[in-house]
């Protein structure tokens, strides 16, 4: 018998606490299928969230720092600074990332901190029970936005992959999407080369995936994959953004 | 052929595998697992391809695929 198919060692045996169908889950196992495929799971520490991921410590089977809310860049720098022969990670969402933490990714992208961030954009706070977020599109209802996101009150959502690209330290920056089994597919490739590009030490990598929360957005999980589609892939463009020239040559 | 072991208490029944198969060989259960979310069934074994891509969709790593070689 070939396995084909089976939960990763980087992941511990712990059911996940996700409510049904919610993108955390693929994520985190698509991080941990890349973490034992670089053979890295005795040197990788991660950094966890304030969010729905906040206990991903218990799911990891690495080493785990919890960080105030969005200032994992920040402490993801220090692990990293203190012990640079270990693979840093950062698991933000976009609340954390992009609301309160905005500051602390801008810098340590701006650095080019050889760290690299798993940053999921399910355009909402998921944890809270569904406010808005940066990235909330607009129209997009949520708890705080009854009337739907409007431009004039709320301005327009932030495409961060774009924004970090501006700046040199980041040298690979991409934009994946979890809402069926190729983009899945291609999602991990691109987690891949975020490790490999600070494995083989040459800058900030982040690579954002679109994510649902059907919970939040009032729909079945099936249906917040075709809802993601439809409505966020316009908006948030899929690919590599930025693969900066010493790159290049990783795989 | 094709083993595909469910690991159904871990299920949340999301549906999220069933819209993925290919071949519509995915099901509900009428029962209900220990969270009581109905989980998945595989309908004919048979026609299973392994091809894993509701694997790769199922959040929760409810479903395990092994092939055999020979
Ligand atoms: C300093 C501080 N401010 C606000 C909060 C409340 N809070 C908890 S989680 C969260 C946002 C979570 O949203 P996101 O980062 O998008 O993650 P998700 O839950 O959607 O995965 C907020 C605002 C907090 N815990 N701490
Ligand atoms: S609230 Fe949303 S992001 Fe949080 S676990 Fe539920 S579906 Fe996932
Ligand atoms: S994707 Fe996973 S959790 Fe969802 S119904 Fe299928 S087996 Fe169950």
């Amino acid at each position: 018998m070939k396995t084909v198919f089976s939960r990763p060692q980087a992941l511990t045996n712990k059911p996940l606490h996700y409510c049904p169908g919610c993108g955390h889950g693929i994520i985190h196992r698509l991080v941990a299928e890349v973490i034992d495929e670089l053979g890295i799971r005795e040197k990788t520490i991660g950094t966890c969230p304030v969010g729905c991921a906040v206990v991903a410590n218990e799911y990891f089977n690495v080493d785990m720092q919890q960080a105030a809310h969005g200032r994992s860049p920040a402490v993801a720098t220090g692990i990293k600074r203190v012990l640079p022969d270990r693979v840093v990670f950062t698991y933000q969402g976009d609340g954390d990332l992009a609301s309160i933490g905005m500051t602390e990714v801008v810098h340590a992208a701006a650095r080019g901190e050889l760290i690299t961030t798993i940053f999921v954009n399910n355009a909402i706070y998921g944890m809270t029970g569904g406010q808005m977020a940066p990235t909330s599109l607009l129209g997009q209802f949520t708890t705080t936005t009854p009337y739907g996101r409007k431009k004039e009150l709320q301005g327009s959502p932030i495409r961060v992959a774009e924004m970090l690209a501006t700046l040199e330290g980041a040298v690979y920056i991409a934009r994946m999407s979890v809402h069926n089994a190729t983009h899945v597919m291609r999602t991990k490739r691109a987690i891949k080369r975020a490790f490999e590009t600070q494995l083989e030490g040459k800058g900030y990598s982040l690579v954002e995936i679109l994510s649902t929360c059907p919970t939040n957005w009032g729909l079945s999980p099936v249906e917040a994959t075709k809802w993601l589609a439809d409505n966020m892939i316009p908006y948030y463009p899929l690919g590599e953004i930025k693969v900066a020239a010493a790159v290049e040559g990783i795989n | 052929m094709v083993e595909m072991i469910m690991h159904v208490e871990l299920c949340k029944g999301c549906g999220l595998c069933q819209a993925t198969c290919p071949q519509d060989l995915l099901s509900t259960s009428d029962q209900v697992n220990s969270k009581g979310f109905y989980p998945v069934v595989l309908l004919d074994k048979a026609k299973c391809t392994g091809c894993a891509l509701c694997a790769r969709m199922c959040p929760d790593l409810v479903i395990e695929i092994h092939k055999q070689t020979a």
